[in-house]
């Protein structure tokens, strides 16, 4: 083993410091060709058969990622000087190349040139590290060719022509990107390769050659340096920059300087800023904000119209209506600016199709198109295709390179097909990647840590003294009907001294999934499985979710327990947690539990205790409410799916029955006492879940709303808002769960979040109103309560707790990752019904019952409670604001018809017709039109 | 951060059972009754050892054992930046304990009662395992010395970063905030002097850890005796036998 100690280095920590470091040059890394004859070959990567390997230069690995994912570029040796400078340019980029090195289906293979002895290149005086990196790259190249000699043909792959030129004069192969991929013979590979910038023009140049063609639309981004001083100096802002899901020309920076959101109207103020990206915001003059709003609108003249969609069931995924909405006259309360520079980019691949537009004469040359991205949120992408007929009317994916500020759209390239337009598979398969759901059948090394198949209770699973033994209990469950990943099971049982024991079973997840394997990794990253009308997406293999887990009839299974002493008035005298066995004896669905409860003939135990159960969760509900718990509603809808062809048949609104309720009551109650055990004895590492109290500006829209139709909502506490929605009974039966509803809709999701990172008082749950909570009694679709069950484990002193339980910000990034994924799997619920509802309408237009949410300048927005959905009735056409039949106040929110014969206000009832127009080829949509 | 990289080298190159290179030499201070200078890769330690000579202060005399003393100190320009430190800070006050203890304990004070025995290290360059490195100095000095003792004391410390259990950590990977578990141990007699260990770990990581720890502690006993032998050579020829 060689050694230099030569790497020395200057770095700057806030001063000048010299930093030397030892640097070991080695002479056991191996060259992972199978062919080698020097080398170790165990650990080779490359295949035996290759006739060129290519290495890559940094540049190429920075833009051309997605060409080097397709598995035609294969037998490529990375450089360790590449990887390290790409993780300094690009995490994101840096990432994929890692998971590409360790794909077993790639041919990837890192070569250590660093720390190689013969491959090390030490820093010339006067030479660039960038210059010295060039050359590394070179000699590793050079080293490889004389290694293996003349069999196989080593190729450097570089853009940059400086390094290109002297490898041709070390006497190394290398060739461009573009000339490679042509000389590979596959067209359709040319799409993904990025264009470099059109030419090495600076900027003035262009402006000075073709002033009247090329006109600069967007103003120049500031230096980073002038950015760095103006945040210090308080001019500038910086924050995320989001953008509106419903208007894509209104953004929102939220800015820690100002303490409020930042809005930013129009493109031009964007400044060719993505959703995401970290921006630097400069505040307009006050008495522009209001006018650069209505200079935003009138501006872009693609603005595009509302789109009929799901109803919202809370306020995160609801439009965001600026406040400001109702009166034009008063001074806009919002800040509002302009970005001036771009400190983060977050950029990555969309999914979407391209703009409709008539093929090009000729035939197989090179087209642009514009690609329509599906998230409204990102602009038009301008790209080139060799493929443009193949390409139309297909769901692709699509990479940003850039964006300069000649250009009205990004430019970026084609990634990859998905499929046809408006097939159902495709569509699902543009919800899962557009909510980064990850979809892909489970890899063999997670396979491996199921338990062998098929399984059953071993006798040292009885006769381990921490599971007791809970077979003779007479447990079932009840779910919904088709169910297989049956979680949760209960009994009750009536005491000697008159109480009740009521336990609730959970399936014992952690048993079989245990921490640190690549399942619980695997499970962690997915976070929640994801329920789509066609089909579900697990979070835990097969085997494991219906079958090994699934608290099925008749069959023993292992559970995670918790069961009270109750006395008949529903007083929890004791809880008692543990670890048993059961055997359910009946797997009931809603209806079935809900039918034998209701027939008064049934007599038999198991009835019984449903009936004892249910008065329990009557009383337990009751005290809840009284606590100020609110009783929310949503528009959720069930879809019947034809079994053969997938294609629904029938929808409607999802019916919640007394059994519902009572299920739900327990559950609630094991969260709570879980959450308590948990957070007892770990205050710092629980994770717990929180419904954060909505604030005054949320509950505006609702408020506003109640006031239109003569309502008084008191939304000081959750206990206020529950007994003013209680008091809120209109003429009609479906006036109540309408206006709860629209209280839902108004409140944000509840989160998870470690203990540690908040005080006490925060860990409140506004919408059950208890103190704290947490999620336990779904462990097969959610990470959340595998983490829970090994903290209840760990307090019950059965397991030892799990190492990222001492490391508090591993907790925080786990509970961000599972926020993030349980937003993600809602999202694509929402939008799997959305299209299915498309789907449905396709062939059915629809007469249909509606209500009034909200009166708009050219007609208003209705609810239809039958499916579920809202959407515009546009009154006027588009454009003609003024005038016309109609008079519009949008004070008062009523809508009156010249002559004064018909009026409508917020919340009434109309009858509308429903259906699916296709204004452009292949982008149907639903319209809603008033009769 | 990452400190094993997916290729499993560390960020000097190393891999994770590897130690730096080790470099000693015996007698760098004539007027000290025996001296060494022991480099782990860029940590470089001095050690001086004076005894055993009367006891100076003679309320601290013991009758039936020798004193040891020991003085720990870091050179001002033995770090990055020079930084003027107090002398007699907590640190350097709890590491002299640990050495004089360590080296206590193979000293054979029993047979030198009455005495005193005054070992000096000093650190001249830091990059991680000082504490380690003063120890095997230590070590060197006293055998240098000629002074009895039971074994050799060689010391050696690992740690465990990205779920993998390094040897001898330098300066960058110490101050990664995982743990770090400094060993001591006789080499012969098999027994463990000294173990300290910062930060917290599983019990059974900690087992592999300080399994490594020990490995790498028998490596530096080999060494420094390949040294000792080497001297012992030397004089040999020295005085023409």
């Amino acid at each position: 083993m060689l050694q230099s100690k030569s790497f020395v280095k200057k770095t700057k920590q806030g001063r000048v410091v010299k930093v030397v470091r030892e640097h070991y040059l080695r002479d056991d890394i191996y060259c992972g060709a199978p062919l080698c004859k020097v080398c170790d070959v165990a650990a080779s990567r490359l295949s035996s058969t290759a006739s060129t390997i290519l290495v890559v230069d940094t540049n190429v690995v920075l833009h051309q990622i997605d060409l080097l994912e397709n598995p035609a570029i294969d037998d490529v040796v990375v450089l360790s000087v590449v990887l390290e400078e790409v993780k300094n340019k690009n995490l994101g980029v840096y990432n994929r190349l890692r998971a590409l090195c360790s794909n077993s289906q790639r041919r990837f293979f890192v070569f250590s040139n660093e720390y190689h002895k013969d491959t090390y290149v030490k820093i010339e005086t006067g030479e660039s590290p960038n210059d010295r990196n060039d050359r590394a790259i070179r000699v590793a190249a050079q080293w490889y060719q004389n290694h293996l000699g003349s069999a196989v043909r080593v190729l450097l792959i570089t853009n940059d022509r400086d390094n290109k030129k002297k490898a041709v004069t070390d006497g190394i192969l290398a060739e461009t990107v573009e000339s490679y991929v042509k000389s590979l013979g596959q067209p359709a590979l040319l799409d993904l390769i990025v264009q470099p910038p059109s030419d090495d023009v600076t900027m003035e140049d262009a402006e000075d050659l073709r002033p009247s063609k090329r006109k600069t639309i967007y103003p120049e981004h500031k230096p980073m340096s002038e950015i760095t001083s103006g945040l210090h100096r308080g001019i500038y802002h910086q924050g995320k920059l989001r953008v509106n899901r419903y208007n894509p020309f209104e953004a929102y920076v939220g800015s820690e300087s100002i303490g409020d959101e930042i809005i930013v109207y129009g493109r031009t103020n964007m400044n060719r800023a993505f959703d995401g990206d970290i921006v630097a915001v400069e505040l307009l003059p006050q008495d522009r904000w209001q006018e650069e709003k209505s200079l935003a609108i009138a501006n872009d003249e693609d603005e595009e119209e509302d789109d009929v969609h799901l109803a919202p069931s809370s306020a995160d995924d609801a439009p965001r209506v600026p406040s400001s909405a109702g009166d034009k006259n008063a001074m806009p309360t919002r800040p509002s600016g302009r970005v001036i520079g771009i400190i983060k980019r977050n950029w990555h691949s969309y999914c979407g199709s391209l703009d409709p537009m008539p093929m090009p004469a000729g035939e197989g040359g090179i087209a642009h198109a514009l690609f329509v991205s599906k998230d409204r949120r990102i602009p038009k992408i301008r790209m080139q295709t060799r493929q443009l007929g193949n390409l139309l009317d297909k769901r692709i994916i699509v990479a940003v390179d850039s964006w300069d500020r000649l250009s009205r759209h990004p430019s970026g390239h084609y990634v990859r097909t998905i499929g046809e337009i408006g097939d159902r598979d495709t569509e699902s398969e543009v919800v899962l990647i557009e909510n980064d759901i990850d979809a892909r059948p489970f890899s063999s090394q997670v396979l491996a840590c199921l338990p062998p198949l098929p399984w059953s209770v071993s006798a040292e699973d009885i006769s381990n003294p921490i599971r007791q033994d809970l077979r003779h209990l007479r447990v079932f469950s009840v779910d919904p009907p088709g169910c297989k990943d049956i979680d949760d099971a209960l009994h009750c049982m009536l005491l000697p001294s008159g109480h009740f024991e009521v336990g609730v079973h959970i399936a014992d997840v952690t048993n079989f999934v245990h921490p640190g394997t690549p399942l619980d990794d695997e499970a962690a990253t997915r976070g929640t499985s994801v329920y789509l009308v066609e089909r579900r997406i697990d979070m835990l293999p097969k085997p494991l979710t219906e079958d090994v887990c699934s608290l099925r009839s008749d069959v023993e299974r292992l559970t995670f327990s918790v069961i009270w002493e109750m006395t008949p008035e529903a007083e929890i005298i004791s809880t008692r947690y543990t670890k048993a066995i059961i055997k359910s004896c009946a797997a009931l669905s809603y209806v079935e539990a809900q039918a034998r409860m209701d027939d008064s003939r049934l007599m038999d135990p198991l009835t019984t205790d449903l009936r004892n159960m249910n008065v329990l969760a009557k009383i337990m509900r009751q005290k809840r409410i009284e606590r100020g718990a609110l009783t929310l509603a949503s528009a959720e809808v069930k879809f019947q799916i034809d079994t053969e062809t997938h294609d629904p048949l029938d929808i409607g609104m999802y019916q919640i029955r007394e059994a519902n309720q009572m299920i739900e009551e327990f559950m609630l109650a094991a969260n709570i006492s879980v959450a308590k055990k948990i957070l007892e004895h770990f205050p710092p590492t629980s994770l717990l879940r929180r419904h954060p109290s909505p604030t005054k500006e949320m509950l505006e829209p609702l408020i506003q709303t109640a006031a239109a139709v003569g309502l008084c909502l008191d939304v000081t506490s959750s206990k206020a808002l529950a007994d003013s929605l209680d008091r809120a009974v209109g003429e009609d039966p479906y006036f109540n769960k309408l206006i709860r509803i629209l209280a839902t809709r108004c409140m944000t999701q509840a989160v998870y979040f470690c203990s540690g990172d908040l005080s006490p008082p925060e860990f409140c749950h506004y919408g059950l109103a208890a103190p704290v909570y947490t999620h336990f009694t779904s462990p097969i679709r959610r990470y959340a309560d595998v983490i829970v069950h090994r903290l209840l484990a760990a307090s019950l002193g059965i397991c030892r707790l799990p190492d990222i339980f001492q490391e508090r910000p591993r907790l925080t990034s786990i509970a961000d990752n599972l926020n993030y994924r349980h937003k993600n799997a809602q999202m694509a619920s929402r939008a799997s019904v959305e299209l299915h509802t498309l789907i449905y309408f396709r062939n059915r237009p629809t007469d249909t019952e509606a209500r009034i949410l909200k009166i708009r300048s050219n007609g208003f927005i209705v609810f239809v409670p039958k499916y579920g959905i809202e959407g515009p009735v546009h009154l006027m056409a588009r454009g003609q604001k003024e005038g016309g039949k109609w008079i519009v106040d949008e004070q008062q929110q009523k809508i009156k018809k010249i002559d004064g014969q018909d009026s409508y206000g917020v919340l009434q009832t109309v009858r509308i017709h429903m259906e699916v127009v296709e204004p452009q080829p292949n982008r149907p949509k639903l319209q809603l039109t008033l009769i | 951060m990452e400190y094993v990289n997916p290729e499993g080298l560390r960020l000097d190159g190393r891999r994770p059972m590897e130690m730096r290179q080790l470099r000693a030499e015996i007698g760098v201070i004539s007027k000290a009754d025996g001296s060494a200078v022991f480099e782990m890769g860029n940590t470089k330690v001095i050690a001086a050892v004076y005894g055993p000579r009367e006891v100076q202060n003679r309320s601290q005399q013991l009758n039936d054992q020798a004193l040891v003393r020991c003085e720990y100190s870091m050179a001002n320009f033995s770090t990055g930046d020079r930084m003027r430190k107090p002398k007699g800070d907590r640190r350097s006050t709890e590491i002299s304990l640990v050495i004089r203890q360590t080296m206590e304990a193979c000293i054979l004070t029993h047979l030198m009662p009455r005495s005193q025995i005054d070992i000096f290290v000093q650190v001249l360059q830091a990059d991680g395992g000082t504490r380690s490195a003063c120890i095997n100095a230590a070590t060197l000095a006293l055998a240098d010395a000629g002074i009895p003792m039971r074994d050799l004391v060689t010391s050696c410390s690992s740690g465990f970063l990205n779920g993998t259990p390094l040897l001898d950590l330098n300066y960058l990977e110490d101050s990664a905030g995982g743990a770090d578990v400094t060993v001591g141990i006789l080499p012969k007699l098999d027994k463990v002097t000294l173990l300290q260990m910062d930060a917290k770990l599983q019990m059974d990581t900690f087992e592999n850890v300080m399994q490594l720890a020990i490995e790498g502690c028998k490596a530096v006993a080999s060494y420094i005796r390949e040294i000792l032998l080497e001297n012992t050579k030397q004089l040999e020829s020295r005085r023409g036998i």
